[in-house]
């Protein structure tokens, strides 16, 4: 500062305190951004946990819970062929998707050569970058004719389909999470089961596998949660019929099919909307107690 | 009984064959949505408008809506998600508040988004009384983005190495300066891959506009009228193979399929890799 005046000392000296300034303001501006998140959660578990509990004015929890008659123009609103019909879909997803999502993890963890591991990563990308609609669009003209043409079934709608295409919409999932961690479990570990003789099946089966299984179940839970909230591909092959399914291969529907097919038929504050809307709290209570799941085996693979 | 060795080798061609699998499905998936819509995306059809009765409608209003819910959506939560990112990374020390919001932002990433989408529908679209339109589906989306924003925003500045920002302190600026100066254009790199991949997400979203967005567009192409109906590709597509009633709407289908894989490979692969190179490169 040497050869400046006194009008360029106090300039500076503003400007330091600006500066100052700045960085407090900046301190509570990210704060207020963080606080944010917290607050449009809760804003979001309010507004449609109002809405949906309001109709427990016009109906009995039992009777939506576990009634499967489902006729809003006649006040009947059990939701229970909903609830089965998620449940049921995303079993089958879980079912067919949670072990092609694991062998594709230790395929890309252990087996593949670096040549494939550089593309089956960004393939794995661009599964999850797909769009629903697409998928359900595939699903509509690729995978019911085939069921229709070569298992005679009438239509191909129902809880078989959506599954199906919900398994390869939510196997990446498992994939990218258990590869990680099988990639994190220590190779000391490994080296020493192989230096005993074991084969790297025996190896992968009795060490790394049990060793990285906080890492898979969290993989396969965060799939779940996508699976029960999926709505376009799921709206699109379900079948969207209110009734509690028989077979995999009868049209029922899910509980966000449901929230898709009928939100736009309601009047907004009536009971049959504010059932919808109960039907979306359930998936967000659902989602949040998987999170707290999650959270839990997180916990165990740090303390592990 | 197998032996060990030959276990070995029966688990070793097992997983061949399930990664082989995952990569000729996602082949076959392209070749087919592409072989199917490329030869109907000609300048009329992307460009010209949608009919609701009348064969040869094009996608013109779905197409701009799309991106221009995008832009909008990003430029509303960028910045919170950015200011969100830098305080978890750079400020939060393990306090309750911390944790409190650290579990808000996993817990916003996992709410499904037909919930987002009601939600929107209940503050946007009611309450607001902003009805079906490009505002309320912007606002709604942002819902989305920000936790997978934040996310990727936390990780690319932690990735900054220590020394750089000990080095601008050292030298007597603030920690904001810091952060502004020398924090934010390290990690840049990091976050615009994240905006990418979260943008090709947005682009193909679906549920969240249906009760938001609306089904419909404005009378006017290119209309950046925020109040206008907000119909996106993909929820045309939802729309036309669900309620659609133009003769014509399988090849319209067809079109919309392989433009949203061709705008999701754009950023997936010609955007998103070639920066996630670039940071590599820095860090």
């Amino acid at each position: 500062m040497t050869g400046r005046n006194n009008t360029t000392r106090t300039d500076a000296k503003s400007w330091h305190r600006r500066q100052l300034f700045f960085d407090k303001a900046g301190a509570y501006g990210v704060i207020a951004c963080s606080v944010l998140m917290t607050i449009l959660l809760f804003s979001i578990i309010f507004f449609v946990g109002r809405q949906g509990l309001l109709t427990f004015q016009a109906v009995s929890p039992i009777d939506f819970f576990f009634s499967a008659k489902w006729e809003p123009t006649a006040g009947a609103f059990g939701a229970a062929s909903f609830l089965a019909g998620s449940l049921l879909t995303t079993l089958v997803a879980i079912l067919l998707g949670a072990p092609l999502g694991l062998a594709g993890a230790i395929y890309l963890a252990q087996v593949a050569p670096p040549a494939i591991k550089k593309i089956l990563r960004p393939a794995v990308d661009l599964y999850v970058a797909i769009p629903s609609v697409v998928y359900g669009y595939m699903g509509l003209t690729l995978l019911l004719p085939f069921l229709r043409d070569n298992l005679g079934l009438p239509s191909g709608f129902g809880i078989f389909s959506a599954g199906v295409v919900l398994a390869i919409m939510i196997f990446p999932t498992v994939l990218s999470l258990s590869a990680d961690a099988i990639h994190a479990v220590p190779s000391p570990l490994e080296e020493g089961s192989i230096a005993l003789g074991a084969t790297w099946w025996q190896t992968l089966r009795h060490i790394t596998l049990p060793a990285a299984a906080p890492g898979i179940t969290t993989g396969i839970i965060l799939a779940m949660a996508r699976a029960v909230g999926e709505t376009m591909a799921v709206e699109m092959l379900i079948g969207n019929t209110p009734q509690l399914a028989t077979s995999l291969f009868q049209p029922t529907a899910t509980l966000t099919s449901n929230i898709v097919v009928e939100m736009g038929n309601t009047p907004f504050g009536s009971a049959w909307g504010n059932s919808l809307f109960l039907m979306a709290f359930v998936l967000l209570i659902l989602s949040l107690f998987l999170i707290l799941l999650v959270r839990h085996f997180s916990a165990r693979k740090e303390a592990a | 009984m197998l032996t060990p060795k030959s276990a070995d080798k029966c688990m070793r061609t097992l997983f061949w064959g399930a990664g082989l699998f995952i990569l000729a499905l996602l082949a076959a998936f392209l070749i087919y949505l592409l072989a199917k819509g490329l030869p109907h995306l000609t300048p009329a059809f992307l460009f010209g408008k949608s009919s609701d009765i009348m064969a040869g409608g094009g996608i013109g209003g779905q197409l701009f809506n799309s991106f221009y819910l995008l832009l909008l959506s990003m430029v509303i939560s960028l910045p919170l998600a950015v200011g969100a990112g830098i305080y978890l990374a750079e400020y939060a020390r393990e306090t309750y508040l911390t944790k409190a919001i650290r579990l808000s932002v996993e817990s916003l990433a996992t709410v499904p988004s037909i919930v987002l989408g009601l939600f929107g529908m209940i503050l946007f679209t009611t309450q607001l009384h902003l009805g079906f339109s490009i505002a309320a589906g912007a606002l709604t989306l942002v819902l989305l983005n920000l936790p997978m924003l934040v996310r990727v925003t936390e990780e690319a500045i932690r990735t900054v190495p220590a020394t750089y920002e000990e080095a601008s302190i050292a030298l007597g600026a603030t920690k904001w300066q810091t952060i502004c100066r020398v924090v934010l254009p390290a990690a840049a790199p990091g976050i615009m891959t994240g905006v990418t991949l979260t943008a090709g997400r947005v682009l193909g979203e679906t549920a969240i506009l249906i009760f938001t967005a609306g089904t419909t567009t404005s009378r006017f192409l290119f209309d950046p009228d925020v109040t206008a109906g907000g119909e996106t590709l993909a929820v045309h597509l939802w729309y036309l193979m669900s309620a659609g009633l133009v003769p014509d709407r399988e090849a319209i289908s067809d079109g919309i399929g392989a433009t949203l894989i061709l705008a999701i490979l754009l950023f997936n692969l010609l955007l998103a890799l070639p920066l996630r190179a670039l940071s590599k490169r820095q860090g």
